[in-house]
């Protein structure tokens, strides 16, 4: 176990690079300078704003230079705002965000395996239905859609919670919540499929005719093998959610990262495109490991297979 | 078992109730009244209590007056420091951190005598060795400051900034002198009218050395690495979530100001900021263009004018656009007004000019627009007519523009209509649109590679320069290879000229020759519209560098 995730996180490291390579030379791409005020800068200004961040030298070089700052972990400085560090944006960012993420990631599962569970139970009958109505709506109902609906008539018309903001746990339940319906609906579905499926097995049969109690069974056996195709796309989830959404972000006036994402982008922001860039990736590659190890626990085939 | 059965019934209840609750409700009006009396509730006091409640639309990029290029980081600075005038609610210059002031004969030599009892936040006197070190750094060439071209009618202050000048760096030639610690001496490079109205902008405010040495480069970056001079102190500051002003206790004008506390919340999308003005979290909320029909019969609703300019850049490099008549014809085949009214809506108007309308009054006391009149019109058969003679000069049938434009919303749909209005209107012609991300489409601009391109321009400073210059030959925001030696010549006249009234004659005259050349097609002059509770007055909006001084506003009429 203990070299096989040695050779994972060799691997990962790898990964990393290769992402942070095509971002820094894509991102050369892009026309345009970072600067604020391009507009109405001098020629002399330009070349000496160009000669701080180090953008006159050739590419290989800048890459070369990126590359040895990044191994001390350090991301440079924003073009956006004076004096400040791509590593303090995040840090500040990454609160806000990861909080409403994981919120309404916990929120979203439980609900969602819940309903899925009694789906599949009851299946074919009014609680199957009504549960997979839900499910249906939360994904067809974009999550930007139901927060502006939440916040308008619980915000504003009945006045229940915040409006916007960012303070007390009050303010966290609207965009938590809107947050959480698209994992709601994406959990119950996959539950709901797999618990049916795993109920009309043998083993199941065998486990109940051997005198196991029902509830003993479905807690056991079905849940537990149910649960594979749940973590797999548990962890790609947790990371949209945690870095942050754009617009959840925006309609609730949360200071998050999410907008950083798009907005570096098209300032130009060099330093926060790869900064966000490789932070996000690097938890895309450690959240997999954790959920391939997390197979292992749940299920002993993978580990065996993986484990050798 | 059966507790699960509750449950899941529970569940399914709250879960259809939201959406019930989503799809109803749209008549229970004024639930939210109840919400904003309790916000008032925690804030009571015997008088009323003088609390704005604001929301921007950003963070502050930069609060260290050398370093900041944008209208927050402006406006933020112009509340919580003072230069050596500010703008009042008339945009003209009132006494800051200077008393008065002295002109000498030939316009170039001012004399600012500065109040003693203008103080720093920690108690210590502004004087004038602050302003000399603050210019001095923002010509700094290592300071990297983008806005140092604003300092240019000081004397060298334009060498000082030139690689290769003999004066290249050397800050300690620029046209100012502490004379004494309540005496500043300023030396023009020319006459300007203008600059006492300058010497209010950002890059020309003070900065104590000894403060700003001892913070290094921690200076500006939080509240309590900062001095104050201003109506107000940044009490707090947390980063993309938003700032408190405080009133200053040390500032010499503090009976003037009226607000103990403003608070500023940083909101991106609209739609909440009208949801947070409706319970009454904000005072002042922006609205787009969609919301304005739902509130136009409300009498919280303001639209205001402002002084920046859209317009098409016609690029003479095409050979098509070089064509005096064809740039004429396409300046008249489309129709300005239902295009600011249907795609706009906020109070923008249609322009037929470069220098925007209630900006500057000339030396008569008349607004340089009134005096110049409009140029141009929306005229069909002209524009037919003009467009065929064209295109029988250039020896073509049919031509083929591309439009550079930026990849907003708006710009997108503006972009729409002018290619509509013009392959309708102008038989032959033949309209792409490039949408491309604000700073790509600035470069490709700079490279000179479009046909149209869609712009704007607000100005740097209180005189119709700001925008005229921009045209002369091979100037840097030129960008479309427009050349005319007689307006080249009326712009270097105005810029040295003493007289005030020859120097305006000659402004007016330039802007005629740019538009019998047609270089431009202009768009509109771009309005704002928002709701504002009525109870917040005394605000002051300006045309350039901050939007709004808070320095006179006050509560009335709240409770």
């Amino acid at each position: 176990m203990l070299r096989y995730i040695t050779k994972r996180v060799f691997s990962m490291f790898i990964t990393l690079l290769i992402i942070a390579t095509i971002t820094f030379f894509l991102m050369k791409l892009l026309p345009g300078s970072p600067f604020n005020n391009q507009e109405k800068l001098t020629e002399t200004q330009r070349y000496a704003l160009n000669e701080k961040y180090g953008l006159n030298d050739p590419v290989p070089v800048q890459y070369i230079n990126y590359l040895g700052k990044l191994a001390q972990g350090d991301l440079g400085y924003t073009f956006q705002f004076d004096g400040r560090t791509v590593n303090s944006m995040i840090a500040n960012g990454m609160g806000p965000s990861a909080t409403i993420g994981f919120e309404a990631l916990i929120f979203g599962t439980f609900i969602g395996l819940f309903l899925g569970i009694i789906a599949a139970l009851r299946h074919n009958s009014f609680v199957d239905y009504g549960a997979m109505i839900v499910a249906v709506f939360g994904i067809a109902i974009p999550s930007f859609v139901f927060a502006g609906l939440l916040q308008y008539y619980v915000g504003v018309k009945l006045g229940w919670l915040p409006v916007a903001f960012w303070d007390g746990p009050e303010y966290h339940i609207l965009p938590a919540f809107s947050l959480s319906v698209g994992v709601i609906a994406t959990v119950a579905r996959f539950m709901r499929t797999e618990m049916l499926e795993i109920l009309g097995t043998d083993y199941i049969l065998m486990a109940r005719s051997k005198g196991i109690s029902k509830k003993e069974v479905i807690i056991k056996h079905c849940v537990r093998n149910s649960m594979i195709p749940i973590i797999t796309i548990l962890g790609p989830m947790a990371i949209g959610l945690i870095t942050g959404s754009l617009v959840i972000e925006n309609i609730f006036a949360i200071p998050g990262i999410g907008e950083q994402f798009v907005k570096s982008i098209n300032l130009n922001d060099y330093p926060v495109i790869m900064g966000t860039t490789i932070f996000y990736s690097f938890l895309i590659v450690v959240i997999i490991l954790i959920v391939d190890i997390l197979y292992g626990i749940i299920d002993p085939r993978i580990r065996v297979a993986g484990g050798k | 078992m059966k507790k699960s059965k509750w449950s899941l019934l529970l569940t399914l209840v709250l879960v259809l109730s939201m959406f019930l609750a989503a799809c109803s409700g749209g008549d229970k009006d004024k639930a939210s009244d109840s919400k904003g009396g309790e916000d008032e509730k925690a804030t009571e006091k015997p008088s009323e209590p003088q609390v704005l409640n604001l929301l921007d639309g950003e963070e502050i990029p930069s609060m260290d007056s050398s370093q900041a290029t944008d209208s927050v980081s402006f406006e933020v600075m112009n509340n919580v420091m003072e230069g050596l005038y500010r703008l009042d609610k008339d945009n003209k210059p009132t006494p800051g951190v200077a008393e008065k002031h002295e002109v000498n004969e030939d316009g170039t030599v001012y004399t600012f005598k500065l109040n003693p009892n203008a103080k720093w936040s920690d108690g210590s006197q502004v004087v004038a060795k602050d302003f000399v070190y603050a210019w001095q750094k923002a010509l700094t060439p290592d300071t990297l400051s983008e806005y140092a071209y604003i300092m240019g009618p000081v004397k060298n202050a334009n060498a000082i900034q030139t690689d290769g000048d003999p004066l290249y760096g050397k800050v300690d030639q620029l046209g100012v002198k502490a004379v004494d610690d309540t005496t500043l001496e300023v030396t023009l490079e020319a006459p300007a009218p203008y600059f006492l109205g300058l010497t209010g902008f950002a890059t020309f405010y003070p900065q104590k050395e000894e403060f700003v040495k001892k913070q290094a480069d921690k200076y500006a970056l939080e509240s309590n690495t900062l001095l104050y001079n201003g109506p107000f102190v940044l009490n707090e500051w947390k980063h993309n979530e938003g700032w408190q002003y405080k009133k200053n206790d040390n500032y010499w004008d503090k009976d003037n100001v009226m607000l103990d506390e403003i608070n500023v919340k940083i909101v991106k999308d609209v739609a909440t900021g009208v949801n947070l003005y409706e319970t009454g979290q904000t005072d002042i909320a922006g609205l787009s263009m969609e919301y304005v029909d739902q509130y136009k019969d409300n009498d919280d609703l303001y639209t205001r004018g402002e002084a920046t300019v859209f317009f098409l850049r016609l690029n003479q490099k095409s050979e098509v656009l070089k064509n005096a008549n064809i740039r004429k014809a396409i300046d008249m085949a489309y129709d300005k007004q239902s295009m600011v009214d249907v795609l706009l809506n906020n109070g923008s108007t249609p322009a037929y000019y470069l220098v925007p309308g209630e900006f500057t009054p000339g030396p008569d006391g008349e607004d340089y627009r009134k005096t110049n009149g409009n140029f141009g019109e929306y005229n069909l058969e002209k524009a037919k007519e003009l467009w065929a003679t064209g295109l029988k000069e250039v020896g073509k049938d049919s031509v083929e523009l591309e439009l550079l434009n930026y990849d907003s919303d708006g710009a997108k749909k503006m972009g729409e209509f002018f290619k509509n209005q013009l392959e309708k209107n102008l038989p032959g012609i033949k309209v792409s649109i490039k949408a491309q991300p604000f700073k790509q489409k600035l470069d490709l601009e700079t490279k000179g590679e479009y046909d149209f391109s869609y712009a704007g321009w607000g100005p740097d400073y209180q005189d119709p320069m700001t925008f005229l210059d921009m045209f002369v030959t091979d100037g840097a925001h030129n960008q479309m290879a427009y050349s005319n030696p007689e307006y080249d010549k009326l712009i270097e006249g105005a810029k040295k000229e003493t007289d005030e009234k020859k120097r305006w004659q000659m402004m007016l005259d330039a802007e005629k020759v740019l538009f019998e050349d047609q270089a431009i097609s202009p768009l509109y002059q771009r309005g704002v519209t928002g709701l504002q509770k009525p109870y917040v007055k005394g605000l002051a909006h300006h045309l350039f560098g901050a939007d709004t001084s808070y320095k006179w506003a006050y509560i009335e009429g709240k409770q």
